[in-house]
């Protein structure tokens, strides 16, 4: 397999009114062609953060301080503006969260979603709108020539979520990073969705990155799962490692406290204590520290580096961010 | 608790309908009506928890807000402990709120910025006349530490606390009148996932405590199985299955249940390899204009032409559960 993307200790902080916002905390991954990455954890912990710097896609008062991302080989953290314009337009999709305010109330569905490829590959209006009908049709939209012409108020929240997906493929991107894109939609709607994007990647040999905060939503969608917390990757491995022997406290702990349609009901759930870190004043050491029950003393003090375990994981290395040897003492399934 | 049959109901819902009237059209000049509930049935027994599923705008939350009489009821009536609230008086009606409470979906909004946790919890006590002035303040400690709070909180202010605290407070408000009935609203949809294990946890400790009845209220069916006894699924305003929860998840009869269940995710890969999705096609329907017949049958695989026609009722299978749809022997059967 070879490398698309290869992050190397990325850094991102937001300039707040009296200091930083520490959002991103080092973070070094990879992901091969055609490969699906899962990144999972909670709001404030840096996931959509730090994949957003991976084309600078970020607000004015975001600063990435260190690190280095590499697409294709090509270095995005030190390429121009207009390069990494470019880069956006060819080699990177985007899916947003929210296809209700992600898409503009007063544009047609057919001008939004040609915008793109007008502007990067200066191709004719008309041919760039029969390559849109070509894309609605392959999203399983209906009636696609005549949907162009439509207003995003005329469709419903799964259908324009469709579309969004269908803006994102129309420059054939290598790279696709979809963020949370089925969190504001129904359960039905979300396995709608999830077919289409899996059939998708097939046909189209894409790689795809996903950003989610549901554990459950990943198991059958993706290769590998990336678990960050407090703007560090804690754990990541490939998917039955992650479910059957995860290995970082934080994995196990959210493993075991989801309800499933499968564990004894009416029971008392195992959960974690404590709340999620305020990144204004993080913990000193390791992130999840102040909530882990298997906390030594170094914990409190260092932060932990992301390192792969020996002996867990099969060809692709299962790494864990964790001062304690957690193997053996997981949820073993 | 499947003994039902010696039991009194503490809530009997009838045949309640909610539709608002709205203006559409670009100048607002045509007038329509969503309907939100359309006539549904269902009961509360003492001391168990009801979960009331769908996906958004089937009438979940109306539904809870008609039933405590937060929305005023189109038609229908709400008993509560053989009292119909709709036809009761404003001044009966309030002392009857301090019997029946509600917990809210988003702890960020439903706290008032400029009272301290124990001015917020102390309020209910002294509308209703709970406890005699200079209890009040021991009361309130209390409240806290039931909540698996510290006492201290109660003089400073909601900004001071995280998601998952704040909505220990809301639930501490609602137990401040000593009600017997909760509402809870999709109680833990707005916190991160590591805390909603704990939300559910303390909401379990506390009905075991005080003995409580919840109607609880959310989308997310693994939730709901963990903590209700009965399950309603409900779907653009219709009830189209209600069982115990063990029946419910474990034969689940109505085609709609059937898909929402297998379109659950579930935390492990090798099921999910296996598993066989029923994928619904299209949306759900406007409830502005609902499909005559079953609600259902323009998504459903089984619809035949009596499901466009006439609206199915809910009719018993057996061990209380009942199920609302025409074409239930022959899907069985198909099925089998």
């Amino acid at each position: 397999m070879t490398k698309l993307l290869e992050v190397n200790n990325l850094h991102t902080r937001f300039k707040v009114r009296n200091g930083y916002l520490h959002a991103v905390n080092g973070v070094s991954f990879s992901l091969d062609k055609g490969e699906m990455l899962g990144v999972v954890g909670e709001s404030g912990c840096g996931k959509s953060v730090s994949m957003m710097s991976l084309i600078r896609l970020l607000p004015p008062a975001a600063q990435i301080t260190e690190g280095e991302v590499f697409i294709d080989g090509e270095d995005i953290t030190n390429a121009s503006v207009s390069r990494v314009n470019a880069i956006r337009g060819s080699k990177v999709g985007m899916i947003f969260q929210d296809p209700m305010t992600s898409l503009n109330p007063f544009m047609k569905i057919g001008d939004q979603i040609i915008e793109g490829i007008v502007y990067h590959k200066k191709i004719a209006r008309a041919d760039a709108l029969s390559q849109a009908a070509k894309y609605l049709k392959m999203v399983g939209i209906s009636n696609a020539e005549h949907r162009l012409g439509e207003y995003p108020h005329q469709l419903s929240g799964g259908m324009r979520q469709r579309v969004m997906i269908a803006m994102a493929l129309l420059n054939e991107p290598s790279l696709v990073i979809a963020d949370e894109p089925t969190t504001a939609l129904d359960v039905t709607i979300q396995a709608q969705i999830v077919e289409l994007v899996k059939g998708l990647r097939e046909k189209l040999n894409m790689s795809i990155i996903w950003i989610t905060h549901d554990l459950s939503l990943l198991a059958g969608m993706v290769d590998r799962i990336m678990v960050m917390y407090g703007g560090y990757i804690v754990e990541e491995a490939v998917i039955d490692d992650i479910y059957k022997s995860p290995l970082h406290p934080y994995t196990i702990g959210l493993l075991k406290s989801i309800p499933s349609l499968k564990t004894e009901a009416g029971s008392r759930l195992p959960s974690i204590p404590g709340a999620p870190p305020n990144l204004f004043t993080p913990p000193t050491g390791c992130p999840f520290s102040p909530r882990c029950t298997y906390k030594v003393d170094r914990c409190q003090s260092e932060v932990p580096a992301l390192a792969a375990v020996p002996g867990a994981g099969g060809d692709r290395p299962h790494r864990v961010a964790c001062w304690v040897d957690m193997r053996g003492r997981g949820v073993e399934q | 608790m499947n003994t039902h049959a010696q039991q009194k109901p503490l809530v009997v819902v009838e045949n309640l309908v909610k539709h608002f009237p709205i203006k559409i059209g670009a100048f607002g000049t045509e007038s329509a009506v969503v309907h939100a509930i359309d006539g549904v049935s269902f009961e509360i027994y003492q001391g168990e928890t009801l979960g009331l599923v769908g996906e958004s705008g089937c009438g979940k939350s109306t539904t809870g807000f008609a039933l405590l009489q937060l929305h005023k009821a189109t038609s229908g009536s709400v008993k509560f402990d053989g009292v119909d609230l709709s036809k009761l008086p404003a001044k009966d009606l309030r002392a009857m709120r301090k019997r029946v409470q509600i917990v809210f979906q988003d702890p960020y909004s439903t706290l008032n910025p400029r009272m301290t946790i124990g001015e917020a919890l102390s309020e209910p006590m002294r509308v209703h006349k709970i406890c005699p002035e200079k209890e009040t303040q021991q009361r309130v400690a209390q409240l806290i530490r039931d909540v698996g709070l510290n006492p201290n909180v109660a003089n400073r202010y909601p900004h001071e606390f995280s998601g998952g605290q704040r909505q220990r407070i809301c639930i501490a408000r609602a137990l401040a009148s000593n009600p017997e009935f909760i509402v809870c609203d999709e109680p833990i949809s707005a916190l991160d996932v590591s805390i909603q294990a704990q939300i559910i946890n303390l909401l379990m400790d506390i009905q075991e405590k005080y003995n409580l009845t919840y109607l609880f209220i959310a989308h997310d069916l693994a939730v709901v199985r963990h903590i209700s006894d009965r399950v309603a699924v409900m779907y653009l305003g219709k009830i189209m299955e209600i069982a115990t929860k063990d029946e419910l998840f474990g034969r689940p009869l109505h085609p709609y249940t059937k898909a929402l269940l297998s379109a659950v995710p579930e935390a492990d890969p090798d099921l999910e390899r296996t598993r066989k999705r029923i994928i619904l096609q299209g949306d759900v329907s406007n409830a502005i204009d609902p499909p005559a017949g079953c609600r259902f049958h323009p998504r459903c695989v089984y619809a035949a032409e009596i499901c466009s026609q006439s609206i199915p009722e809910l009719e018993d299978h057996g061990k209380g559960h009942r199920v609302a749809c025409h074409r239930l022997a022959e899907i069985e059967k198909e099925t089998a």
